[in-house]
């Protein structure tokens, strides 16, 4: 049915998947951690990454002493409170709200968006933008488009606001961007991570030649990885290369979808409809030019200059009762790198994916969720540092 | 939802693209897609969006990168071997 590709008699994704390939790949990172010599940290940061390595068992077959780290990469997790309480304001002033769908669940300071739509709110999971402007056009009801996730989504709603939307349709922006992140985690005090894995699909929009400022400044290398296990077991063959020779460069190991510009007609729509803003990443810390706000000439659809969102907001805020359990919450600390699931007290008891403490928990690419559904063998790095 | 998923184009019509990730056939845009695709090509793509389209000699160049780091590994064991020959 599938037809081949290349001339190739294997399907796209058989050839990405191939078995024989992957051993000798982990025979490669077994090598390099020998000839390294001692334990190595390193950090993805993006959601995609943990699902793979996760559902893929990679974890499971790495060398004991290669620790991969998931870092602030879930766009869902970093989402900070306020902004899921705007949702909220908009939601009961009986607007409706579109969003995709691990946003629904995550909790606000004092609800979820689930929460609203329990109490009546109109709250719709979609999973296109282009969703969202069709239900506009079909209703006449405002139709506010919760926009969340990093500038490889950000690029999708740029695409629609740009695209003449009906004037019922308004986007919250929450979206954020990678590389200001990456910058900060690099500087945070105790962290181990000598070498990044970037999201392929991210640089695809990007390029690959974004990182190399991050690389000069923090002299750490990154490798651009894909998403098949052979793609991440090359990646993270290749960051041990370099971490080994001390060599701090950019290296692209997803040369199928990454080029060293990008893709320059996607980053032009982004850069048109938004501009980067100072602003806080939940648990983790406020992060220079890190937010993608739409500009001011899109103030016709944005959903923050079109409503009035101060009065909701003072008021659910005046009757937010700070949580217990929010407070022991290490989310931020896990999503940092400098923390694992395992060393949160609430991991499994209070939290856990049917009852939510934090967004970790939540958001299918959340570190705490996938490690509880895919019961990730949790030996490692964080368990060793508790014992020292 | 960050996922980026490979499928390949069945049909081109304006805008949108209809496109088959495997058997489930889903109405994609093509407004951010970086170059012309046409039926039969493969495409990343991303919440509804194409976003790349990718040619079969960069695939071909994905491949040859495995093998790449692959070969570097044989020839370490062939070194190794060597070594333990001569030593023993």
């Amino acid at each position: 049915m599938q037809q081949s590709i290349g001339g190739q008699s294997k399907s796209f994704s058989q050839q990405f998947r191939d078995p024989h390939k992957a051993r000798a790949l982990l025979r490669t990172l077994e090598r390099l951690c020998d000839e390294i010599g001692r334990e190595v940290a390193v950090m993805h940061v993006c959601g995609s990454h943990e699902q793979a390595i996760a559902r893929f068992g990679l974890r499971s077959v790495l060398p004991p002493r290669l620790h991969v780290i998931m870092g602030p990469g879930c766009p869902v997790c970093v989402t900070d409170e306020p902004e899921v309480d705007e949702a909220v304001v908009l939601a009961r002033l009986g607007h409706t709200i579109t969003t995709y769908g691990d946003m629904v669940r995550v909790p606000g300071s004092v609800v979820s968006l689930a929460e609203a739509q329990a109490q009546g709110a109109d709250v719709r999971v979609i999973y296109s933008a282009t969703e969202a402007v069709a239900l506009a056009a079909r209703t006449d009801r405002e139709v506010v488009f919760f926009a969340t996730g990093f500038e490889t989504t950000a690029v999708a709603t740029a695409a629609v606001v740009l695209a003449d939307p009906p004037r019922n349709f308004s986007v919250l922006s929450a979206h954020k961007y990678i590389p200001p992140a990456m910058e900060i985690v690099a500087e945070m005090p105790g962290t181990k991570v000598e070498g990044f894995l970037a999201a392929g699909h991210a640089a695809a929009i990007t390029g690959w030649k974004i990182f190399e400022p991050f690389v000069r400044r923090h002299r750490l290398p990154v490798v651009v990885g894909g998403f098949e296990p052979l793609d991440i077991l090359a990646a993270l063959a290749k960051l041990l290369e370099l971490i080994r020779d001390g060599e701090a460069r950019v290296v692209n190991a997803f040369p199928r979808c990454c080029t060293p510009a990008g893709n320059r007609p996607a980053q032009a729509l982004l850069w048109r409809a938004f501009e980067a803003v100072g602003g806080r990443w939940r648990g983790i810390a406020h992060i220079p030019n890190s937010n993608l706000r739409l500009r001011d000439e899109f103030a016709w659809v944005d959903a923050r200059k079109r409503f009035d969102l101060q009065g909701g907001l003072r008021q659910l805020w005046s009757s937010a009762a700070p949580s217990a359990l929010v407070q022991q919450c290490l989310c931020g600390n896990i999503m940092a790198g400098i923390a694992g699931p395992r060393d949160c007290p609430l991991f499994g008891k209070e939290c856990t994916p049917a009852h939510p403490v934090g967004a970790c928990m939540v958001s299918s690419e959340g570190t705490c969720k996938i490690w509880s559904e895919y019961g990730q063998s949790i030996e490692g790095f964080f368990e060793q540092e508790a014992v020292r | 939802m960050c996922l980026g998923v490979v499928g390949q184009i069945v049909q081109v019509d304006g805008m949108v693209a209809l496109v088959d990730f495997w058997g489930v056939k889903k109405r994609i845009r093509l407004d951010l897609v970086d170059e012309p695709v046409q039926p039969g090509d493969y495409v990343l793509n991303h919440v509804g969006f194409a976003i790349k389209r990718i040619p079969d000699e960069e695939v071909a160049a994905t491949l040859a990168f495995y093998e790449e780091l692959i070969q570097a590994e044989d020839l370490m064991a062939q070194d190794v071997r060597t070594d333990l020959q001569a030593a023993g």
